[in-house]
C-alpha cells in the first residue's frame, strides 16, 4: 500500500521522474515533508490527525502549493517508540531528503526527534507532544511546538480552579511525565493564587492499567471538596463509571485535563460526567467563520466532523506551508528563522510561533461537560487564547537553555 | 472501618475479574505447557465481539446472551488456531509456540482495527448491575458483587470438570505423561484440543465481562497478558486453585497499598511475584514438575565446530558485510548497524537459552542496563564514547550478577517469570527515578565521538563489535565451560553427579549473556541518540525470544539469522505499510509452518536429512527409556 505519498505528490512524482528534463523549464518541483506519527499505537488521535493534515496538503497545493512548488507528504508510523521514531526521521533526512520534519504524539517520541532533529540540524514541528520538556529544559534551536503545552492548559484550569470555593483538593494522574508534570504545574499555579488551598490526596495509576473502583474509593476516603483528574481514554472510562457508582463526584467539583476533547468525551456517551471544568475541543458549538469553514471542507471531504486531531494535523501543515513560503528556501536555519515569531490564521483564530521559546500561541478551549441527547458534551466554554497562558519571558529564558 | 471493609470488596472483585482473566491460560498453560501468547488477543477479542452483540441484543437477557456468545465464538476461532497452526508445531522445540501464538497476536491487533475501527468503545453497563448498594454506608457497585461471586463459581465449576469428569481425568493424566495416556487408547490430539478451546473460551469470557466496567480499546490484550502470566505463574503451573489465591493477594495488595503509596500499582505486582519465586520457587500450589519436553541435548545431534567450508562461507559473509558501506547510503547503514545490535542482543540470549536451557522472559533488562550504564556514563560523567561502550556492558554484568543470583534457584518456566519480575522492576526504577534517568522522557543527546559518527564509521564499529562477540560466545560454546554449561542442562543429575555444580555454571552463563546483551544496549543508545525506560518494557524482551525462536533455539548460533530476519521485516514492514503488524504477523506464522525447528534449525536438518534419519532409527528406544526414568 503506498500510504507515504499523497496521491497528488504521487501523480507528480511519476510525471516529474519521465520528465526530468523540462524540470528545469518551469516545471513545478516538490519539496518533500517528512511526518511521523504513532498510526499503529494510538489510532483514535492519528487517524483524524492525518485526515486534518491530507486536507491541509490538499488545500495548499489546489492554491498554487509552495510559491508554485508541490508539497508532498512522506508519511511513516513510529508504533509508539521513540526508537522507532528515530529509526523513521533517519530515512526522511538521509534517504528520502526531506526538507523537515512534523508529527509526533507521544511525548518521549516528541523528544526522541527533537534531539535527534538538533544533532542533525533539520526543523521540526511537533504538533502533540505536550511535555515543557521539548520547549524548555530540552529546548533546542530545531524545535518547534504546535499545541498548547502541558504548562498552558494547567495554567487554564488553575485559574478556573481558584475561582472555585474548594480548599480540600485530592488529584488522580497517570503515573508518567505527563501526568506527574501537569499535577505538578497545576498545584504550584493553583496555590501560588489561592494559598489557603491544600491537597490532601493524590493516587497515581498506572497508565492504562487503572484499578478504578480502589483508586475512586482511595480518593473518597480522603474526603477532597474537589478533584483534579488527568486520567484519559480507557482509564478515564472506568474511572468515571466507578466515581459515578460510588458517588465519589457528588458534591464535589471536578477540573480535568482533556476530557472536553471528542476523542475522550465521545465515547462516554450518556455517560458523560456532567459539570466537570476540562479543556477540550466543542466542534459542534464553534461558531467563527474560520472555524466554519475548516468544519465545512472536512466535513465534505470525509462524511464526519472534525477531532481535535483533525485540526492539530490540519493546522501543523499549513504552519508547515507558511514557513517555507516565507523562508523561500529549504535550508534548515532559513526555515527556522522564517518560523521564528511568524504569524499564521487558524480554525482557532490567529497563532503566533514565538521566537523566545519556540511555542505556538495556539489555545484550548475551557469549559463545562454535560450531557444532550445522550451525549457529552462542552457548555458554557470560551477560547482561551495560548500567548496568555504563558510564564514572564524572563521566566522563560531561565526555563530554557540559552545558547 | 467502613473503608477497610470497601476496600476489601472492591480488591476480592479485581481478584475474580482477574482470575476470570487469567484461568483460561492456567488451564492451556497447567495442561498442555503451550505458551500461548495469544491469551491476551482472545480476551480483547472476547470484549470485542460481546460489544458488538450487547448493542445488538437487548435487555438483561440479551446481554447475558451476547456476553456467552461472544466467548463461544472467540472459543471457535481458538478451536480453529489450535487444529490449524498449534497441532503442527506440538513436536517443535520448547516455547516455539510463543512465537506462532506471538505471530497471530499481531495479526489480531491490525484486524481488530480493520473490523472495529480506531476509537476507544464503550459497551452498555449491566442490566441489573447498573447501581451500588451500601456496605457500612459506603457505596458498593452491585456488578463487584457480581463478579465477587462469579469467580469462585468458575473456580468451582474447573475443580468439579477436572476432578470429576472422565474428560478432567483423562487431561491430567495427558499432563503427567503423554505418551502413557496414548498408550491406553486415547486420542489426545482431541484432548489437547478441548483444552486450548476451554482456555480461549474462559479467556474471551473474562474480556467479555470487562464490558461494563471499562473501556474496549486495542491496548487491552498487551495490558493482560503479562498480568495473566504472573498471576498463573505465582499460583503454581496447573493449579486453577493456585492462580485464584495469587489474583486474591495482588488485588487486595494494591488496594490497600495505594491507600499508602499512591504509586504502587506501577510495580506491585512484579514486586510480589519475586517475592514469592524467591520464597517459593514453584509458586503457591505447584509442584515440581517434569516438563515432558525433551531438551535441546535429546533433540538434536550435538553440536559441532563449522566445518571448514561452513567457516570460510561465515567468512565471506562477514566481507560482504564489511564492504556494504561501499553500495549503501547513510539510510541503510545505519539499519544496518540496528540489525547488528540485535544479532548481538539475539545471541547473548541464545547463549543463555539454547546452551545454558534458561529460558529468559526478561532479557531486556540487561539490555536496557547497558544502554542507560552508558546513556548516563556521558550525561552525567561527561565521559567519552569509548569508556561509555565498557560501562554498558558493566552494568549489564552487574545487573546480570545481581538478578542471577536469585533466579538460577529456579528453572523452567518459573525462572523465566523471575527473569522478568527483574527485568519490570527494573523498568520501573528507570520510569519511577525521574532526577537520575529522566523518567519516561529519558536522556538524550547520546551521540558517538566524532570518529565514529559518520554512518559507515559506526557501522564499521558495530560489524566488529557484532562479529567478536558472535565468535566470543561460539567459542565459549565448545570451550570446556561450554561441555559443562550444556552437560547440566541435558541431565542436571548426571552433571551434578560427575561434580559439576549446576547452580554455579549456570550463574556465570547468566552472567555472560547479561554482559553481552548489554554491549548490544550500550551500542543500540549512540546509535539512536538517546534512551527511554522502553529499552526496558516487555516488547524489547519478546523481540530477543523472537529472534532466538526463529533462527532455531537448538541451533548454536541460528538467532544471528532470526535477528536479521526479524529486524529487517520489522523495520521495512513498518516504513513500507500501515499494517505492519497483520503483515509482519502472517509472515512469523508462515516461518513458523515452514521451519518448525527456527530457520537454520530446519535448513541444517534439511541439509542433513538422510544422516538424521540414519541417526534416529538408533535414537527412538533410547528417547522412551529417558522419558520412563523422568516421570518416576
Amino acid at each position: 500500500m503506498l500510504k507515504t505519498l499523497s496521491r497528488l505528490g504521487c501523480i507528480s512524482m511519476l510525471v516529474g521522474t519521465g520528465l526530468m528534463a523540462s524540470a528545469s523549464a518551469g516545471w513545478a518541483d516538490d519539496i518533500k515533508i517528512g511526518e511521523i506519527n504513532s498510526y499503529s499505537a494510538l489510532p483514535a488521535f492519528t487517524e483524524p490527525y492525518r485526515k486534518g493534515w491530507q486536507l491541509a496538503v490538499e488545500e495548499i497545493n489546489a492554491g498554487g502549493g509552495i510559491n508554485g512548488d508541490n508539497l508532498v507528504v512522506i508519511s511513516k508510523d513510529d508504533g509508539g517508540k521513540p526508537a522507532a521514531a528515530v529509526t523513521a526521521a533517519n530515512e526522511l533526512v538521509s534517504r528520502d531528503g526531506v526538507v523537515l520534519l512534523t508529527g509526533g504524539f507521544f511525548s518521549n517520541v516528541g523528544l526522541a526527534i527533537a534531539d535527534f532533529a538538533s544533532h542533525k540540524k533539520v526543523l521540526y514541528l511537533a504538533g502533540e507532544p505536550l511535555t515543557d520538556a521539548i520547549t524548555w529544559s530540552e529546548g533546542n534551536k530545531y524545535t518547534f511546538r504546535l499545541r498548547p503545552s502541558n504548562y498552558m492548559q494547567a495554567a487554564m484550569l488553575a485559574e478556573q480552579a481558584a475561582k472555585l470555593p474548594a480548599k480540600r483538593w485530592a488529584t488522580v494522574a497517570p503515573n508518567y511525565e505527563y501526568g506527574q508534570s501537569a499535577v505538578k504545574v497545576f498545584k504550584e499555579l493553583l496555590t501560588k493564587a489561592r494559598p489557603d488551598v491544600e491537597f490532601v490526596a493524590e493516587q497515581w495509576p498506572p497508565l492504562g492499567k487503572i484499578d478504578g473502583g480502589a483508586v475512586a474509593q482511595a480518593l473518597a476516603a480522603a474526603d477532597p471538596e474537589a478533584i483534579l483528574n488527568v486520567e484519559f481514554g480507557a482509564d478515564l472510562v472506568q474511572f468515571v463509571r466507578e466515581g459515578t457508582t460510588r458517588g465519589l463526584f457528588e458534591g464535589r467539583e471536578v477540573v480535568s485535563f482533556l476530557t472536553g476533547e471528542p476523542e475522550y468525551l465521545e465515547p462516554l456517551k450518556a455517560e458523560a460526567p456532567e459539570g466537570w471544568i476540562v479543556t477540550g475541543y466543542p466542534w459542534y458549538a464553534i461558531e467563527t467563520p474560520e472555524h466554519d469553514a475548516f468544519m465545512k471542507a472536512y466535513e465534505a471531504k470525509y462524511g464526519e466532523h472534525p477531532y481535535l486531531g483533525s485540526v492539530v494535523g490540519y493546522v501543523e501543515f499549513k504552519l508547515i506551508a507558511e514557513i517555507l513560503k516565507k523562508a523561500k528556501s529549504t535550508e534548515a536555519d532559513d526555515l527556522v528563522a522564517a518560523a521564528e515569531g511568524l504569524t499564521l490564521d487558524t480554525p482557532f483564530g490567529e497563532i503566533t510561533m514565538r521566537e523566545i521559546d519556540h511555542q505556538a500561541t495556539l489555545g484550548a478551549f475551557v469549559g463545562k461537560t454535560a450531557v444532550e441527547d445522550g451525549k457529552g458534551v462542552m457548555v458554557d466554554f470560551t477560547y482561551k487564547d495560548g500567548a496568555d497562558y504563558l510564564p514572564s519571558d524572563e521566566e522563560v529564558k531561565t526555563l530554557r537553555p540559552q545558547d | 472501618m467502613s473503608l477497610y471493609v470497601v476496600q476489601f470488596l472492591t480488591g476480592l472483585a479485581n481478584a475474580s475479574s482477574l482470575f476470570l482473566a487469567a484461568c483460561g491460560l492456567s488451564v492451556i498453560f497447567g495442561v498442555t505447557r503451550i505458551v500461548n501468547f495469544a491469551h491476551g488477543a482472545f480476551y480483547m477479542l472476547g470484549a470485542y465481539v460481546a460489544y458488538s452483540l450487547t448493542l445488538r441484543l437487548e435487555g438483561a437477557f440479551g446481554f447475558w446472551a451476547a456476553i456467552l456468545l461472544a466467548a463461544a465464538f472467540v472459543a471457535v476461532l481458538g478451536t480453529l488456531l489450535e487444529m490449524l497452526l498449534l497441532r503442527r508445531i506440538y513436536q517443535a522445540p520448547e516455547l516455539f509456540q510463543l512465537l506462532a501464538t506471538f505471530g497471530v497476536t499481531l495479526m489480531v491487533e491490525d484486524l481488530v482495527h480493520i473490523i472495529w475501527g480506531p476509537q476507544d468503545l464503550v459497551g452498555p453497563r449491566a442490566p441489573g448491575f447498573e447501581g451500588a448498594v451500601p456496605v457500612f454506608g459506603l457505596p458498593v457497585p452491585t456488578y463487584d458483587l457480581l463478579l465477587i461471586v462469579l469467580g469462585p463459581l468458575v473456580l468451582g465449576g474447573l475443580w468439579l470438570l477436572m476432578h470429576r469428569t472422565r474428560w478432567g481425568v483423562l487431561v491430567r493424566a495427558a499432563t503427567q505423561d503423554r505418551d502413557m495416556v496414548a498408550a491406553l487408547g486415547v486420542n489426545q490430539k482431541w484432548l489437547f484440543t478441548g483444552v486450548f478451546t476451554l482456555g480461549i473460551f474462559l479467556a474471551a469470557f473474562g474480556g467479555a465481562l470487562q464490558i461494563p466496567r471499562t473501556a474496549v480499546t486495542h491496548q487491552m490484550d498487551l495490558t493482560i497478558i503479562a498480568e495473566v502470566f504472573v498471576v498463573v505463574v505465582i499460583g503454581g503451573l496447573g493449579s486453577i486453585t493456585g492462580a485464584f489465591l495469587a489474583a486474591v493477594l495482588i488485588s487486595e495488595l494494591n488496594a490497600f497499598g495505594i491507600l499508602v503509596f499512591p504509586g504502587i500499582s506501577l510495580v506491585l505486582m512484579f514486586l510480589v511475584m519475586a517475592v514469592v519465586l524467591v520464597i517459593r520457587p514453584w509458586g503457591f500450589l505447584g509442584k515440581p514438575i517434569q516438563t515432558g519436553v525433551t531438551t535441546i541435548g535429546e533433540a538434536t545431534r550435538p553440536w559441532r565446530p563449522w566445518s571448514n567450508t561452513t567457516g570460510i562461507a561465515v567468512a565471506v559473509a562477514v566481507l560482504v558485510a564489511a564492504l556494504l558501506p561501499v553500495v549503501l547510503g547513510s539510510y541503510g547503514l545505519s539499519v544496518g548497524s540496528q540489525i547488528l545490535i540485535a544479532v548481538v542482543f539475539a545471541m547473548s540470549l541464545q547463549f543463555q537459552m539454547s546452551t545454558g536451557g534458561l529460558d529468559s522472559f526478561g532479557h531486556a533488562a540487561y539490555f536496557g542496563l547497558g544502554a542507560y550504564g552508558a546513556a548516563m556514563t556521558v550525561e552525567w560523567f561527561d565521559l567519552p564514547m569509548e569508556l561509555a561502550l565498557l560501562v554498558g556492558p558493566l552494568t549489564g554484568l552487574v545487573g546480570a550478577l545481581v538478578f542471577g543470583w536469585f533466579c538460577v534457584r529456579l528453572s523452567g518456566v518459573y525462572f523465566a517469570m523471575l527473569t522478568l519480575a527483574f527485568a519490570q522492576i527494573t523498568w520501573s526504577i528507570a520510569f519511577q527515578w525521574v532526577e537520575v534517568t529522566g523518567g519516561d522522557n529519558g536522556i538524550l543527546g547520546v551521540w558517538p565521538a566524532d570518529w565514529a559518527s559518520s554512518p559507515a564509521n559506526f557501522y564499521w564499529l558495530t560489524l566488529t563489535v557484532g562479529v567478536v562477540a558472535v565468535l566470543a560466545l561460539r567459542h565459549l560454546v565448545f570451550s570446556p565451560f561450554g561441555y559443562r554449561l550444556r552437560a547440566v542442562r541435558d541431565s542436571t543429575v548426571r552433571a551434578e553427579a560427575i561434580g559439576i555444580s549446576r547452580q554455579r555454571t549456570q550463574y556465570v552463563a547468566f552472567a555472560i549473556s547479561g554482559t553481552a546483551a548489554g554491549l548490544a544496549g550500550a551500542l543500540f543508545a549512540f546509535l539512536k541518540g538517546s534512551i527511554f525506560p522502553d529499552v526496558l518494557a516487555i516488547p524489547t524482551s519478546i523481540d530477543a525470544l523472537v529472534m532466538v525462536l526463529l533462527g532455531g533455539v537448538a541451533t548454536v548460533s541460528g538467532s544471528v539469522v532470526g535477528a536479521i530476519v526479524y529486524t529487517m521485516a520489522s523495520i521495512w514492514l513498518m516504513s513500507a505499510t500501515d499494517l505492519s503488524r497483520l503483515v509482519l504477523g502472517g509472515f512469523i506464522v508462515f516461518l513458523v509452518v515452514a521451519f518448525p525447528q527456527g530457520i537454520v534449525g530446519s535448513l541444517s536438518a534439511f541439509v542433513s536429512g538422510p544422516f538424521e534419519r540414519w541417526r534416529t532409527r538408533g535414537r527412538t528406544e533410547r528417547t522412551i527409556a529417558v522419558s520412563a526414568e523422568g516421570s518416576r
